[in-house]
């Protein structure tokens, strides 16, 4: 992140005021939020619920006694049972003979794969083509636009299940289709953000040194506006793993039915609800608990890089 | 203002011709032959050809597109190759049953999210406050399925033991199949009340409570928040001050200045919750059984029924728009500030 503003000076500018002294400096933007989030309890448990994810995700296999998706013990499982805690099983079997306790550590790996991943490509096609707008302006503008309003027209989740059933049952569908229901709302917020930045002094600067366009854009205007993007990407993740379990709940995504992912653990126990609750809740704990870590810090970070919090 | 409502009728023209380039051409490229899928295992080649020159899948995609949005402007949506049903026919069989569950959905959201949004900007910072916006994130987090799993069992199957009681509620459908009512509108509610059989009524009243509390959710969710943050902007606000300082009642002030100055934003975020109620509804449908246009979306999603999948969610986006161009409308009316201009 070029937070600095002074050391994002145009080069020219710089030659022509020379070099400037440390005491120069003020507190940035992203230095400023980050104080702010350290004094933010609900920002501090948003991050630890985040880091404590990433960890299970990254570390499944040490954490997980046994291997994922593998019903090695289906025999032990009976149409209206399923073996609950016992030496073996920490949390006892899954409805189709895993153990539960190995699938929740590697669903969460599955959740963190899919949300980075569907948020990422959602953020690419959003800053390429709200780059596009928001940059060039004139007809590329209204044709992105149009083609973001139309997006729009269509409820997300409604968006993302065509795009997933057109691309059929592969674990890929989930993750595209998450991401590219994504596009349009990431162009959007891109585009309104940096025509809030064009009229800064700071462009008319640039552009009065005779920089060119896609400097001023790509090194200037680009990076100053990208704070309402990374905001939206966090609370993004969060939206991201509710929808995969949505998805996978609409019989769309993997074709294996022992995958360790949450919604599709959660949709294989609904027949045993009254039998055994655990097997629905413990994922649906998982999900809302991932999801709570990811919009905790995503609303902090808003409050704290919104200039009216600023002092 | 007639003119900004055609305008804004105008503007909706190419949005949806572009939806229906979209939504035509990302549905045909779907996986898996809509002639093979209908007839099954016991298909001859023969008997493919057949069914795919009858709804013209062998014609040019061009041609198909053509012919598709010809036969749209007329009306004709085309029919369900599944169930042999015309699209329009069965979406505006089953529409009444999700707008029914949606404002539902809606009412229970708005009559207890202002208050409580109200509550917790008074108390801003207090427990109550802090209180409430953690429920409502949770509200944000919690899958809108899972919910209504959660309350299925609870307050419908029963789970075993002394919280058995709670299960008094209908678990699925829309009204009691014995019972042996009139249906004018299909709107099961209002069509007990103009048929006089009351039972009806109130049947098909506690037939929609525990779909309408889970879809309901998220945006009740939204609303206390949207509520809340802008009731503290309000209260902050000059105008307060002075009202305050002339010795108006707390009441006078909080009926004409805070909640009409409050409520701007809110109805803008009550209109978008429109997309969110009807997508959500693909899922609360089915988890309750209960017969609208998402029970009938997710039917023709695992059938590759490329007819209803097109044909619905070009309805859902036009009734979208709709509905955010009746709040650019209520927009004007609760602020007078927009009316002239």
């Amino acid at each position: 992140m070029t937070a600095e503003p002074l050391s994002a000076r145009p080069q020219a500018l710089t030659d022509l005021m020379g070099d400037v002294g440390l005491d120069e400096r003020g507190t940035s933007l992203w230095q400023g939020a980050f104080q702010r989030l350290r004094r933010n309890p609900s920002a501090i448990i948003g991050a630890l619920i985040v880091l404590a994810f990433v960890l299970v995700a990254v570390f499944a296999p040490l954490i997980a006694p046994y291997e994922p998706a593998k019903s090695q013990w289906i025999d032990q499982v009976t149409p209206s049972t399923v073996p609950g805690h016992s030496a073996e099983h920490l949390l006892g079997l899954d409805p189709l003979g895993s153990d539960l306790f190995t699938q929740l550590v590697y669903g969460a790996r599955q959740s963190l794969i899919i949300g980075i991943v569907s948020t990422a490509f959602g953020l690419a096609g959003g800053v390429i083509l709200g780059t596009l707008a928001g940059g060039l302006g004139g007809w590329v503008d209204t044709l992105v636009m149009r083609l973001v309003d139309i997006l729009l027209s269509i409820p997300s989740l409604l968006l993302a299940v065509s795009i997933a059933a057109m691309l059929g049952q592969r674990p890929s569908a989930i993750m595209i289709a998450i991401g590219a229901a994504q596009v349009p709302i990431f162009a959007r917020l891109l585009r309104g953000s940096m025509l809030a930045q064009r009229n800064q002094d700071y462009v008319l600067a640039s552009f009065s040194l005779g920089l060119r366009r896609r400097t001023i854009v790509m090194s200037h205007v680009l990076p100053n506006s990208l704070g309402p993007v990374i905001v939206q990407a966090t609370l993004t993740l969060a939206t991201a793993i509710i929808e995969v379990a949505a998805l996978s709940y609409l019989g769309l995504g993997a074709p294996d039915p022992a995958v360790a992912e949450w919604g599709r653990m959660l949709v294989k126990a609904q027949d045993r609800l009254q039998s055994d609750p655990h097997l629905t809740l413990l994922p649906g704990i998982c999900i809302a608990v991932t999801a709570l870590g990811f919009t905790l810090l995503g609303e902090s970070l808003r409050e704290a890089l919104d200039p009216k919090s600023r002092r | 203002m007639l003119r900004f409502v055609v305008r804004r009728l105008l503007l909706l023209v190419p949005v949806l011709f572009g939806l229906s380039v979209l939504l035509f051409a990302w549905l045909r490229a779907l996986p898996g032959d809509p002639a093979r899928t209908l007839l099954g295992d016991k298909a001859t080649p023969e008997g493919i050809a057949q069914l795919n020159a009858f709804y013209g899948f062998d014609k040019p995609l061009v041609t198909q597109y053509l012919s598709y949005t010809a036969r749209l402007l007329h009306g004709d949506f085309g029919s369900s190759p599944r169930t042999g049903q015309p699209v329009l026919g069965t979406f505006l069989e089953r529409f009444p049953a999700t707008v029914e569950l949606a404002l539902a959905a809606l009412l229970f959201a708005i009559v207890f999210g202002i208050p409580l949004g109200y509550v917790a900007a008074r108390r801003a910072g207090g427990w109550v406050d802090r209180l409430f916006v953690a429920g409502s994130l949770l509200g944000v987090v919690i899958p809108v399925f899972v919910l209504a799993y959660l309350l299925k069992i609870v307050f419908a199957v029963g789970i075993p033991g002394p919280l058995h009681a709670l299960a008094f509620l209908p678990s699925s459908g829309r009204q009691d199949p014995r019972i042996d009512a009139t249906h004018i509108t299909n709107f099961y509610v209002l069509d007990g009340l103009l048929t006089r059989e009351f039972d009806a009524s109130w049947n098909a009243v506690t037939h929609l409570i525990l779909p309408a509390v889970a879809l309901g959710s998220i945006p009740l969710a939204i609303i206390v928040r949207m509520t809340r943050a802008s009731v503290i902007d309000v209260l902050n606000e000059d105008y307060v001050r002075t009202a305050q300082a002339k010795g108006l009642s707390r009441s006078l002030i909080t009926r004409r200045h805070v909640l009409r100055n409050a409520m701007l934003p809110v109805t803008t975020t009550i209109g978008l919750q429109t997309g969110l109620l009807l997508s959500g509804a693909v899922l609360t449908e089915s988890v309750f059984a209960f017969n609208g246009i998402g029970s009938y979306l997710f039917d023709a999603i695992s059938g590759l029924d490329y007819a209803v999948l097109q044909g619905f969610i070009l309805f859902i986006a036009v009734i979208y728009a709709l509905v955010n161009l009746v709040v650019d409308l209520l927009y004007g009316v609760i602020d007078p500030r927009l009316r002239t201009s």
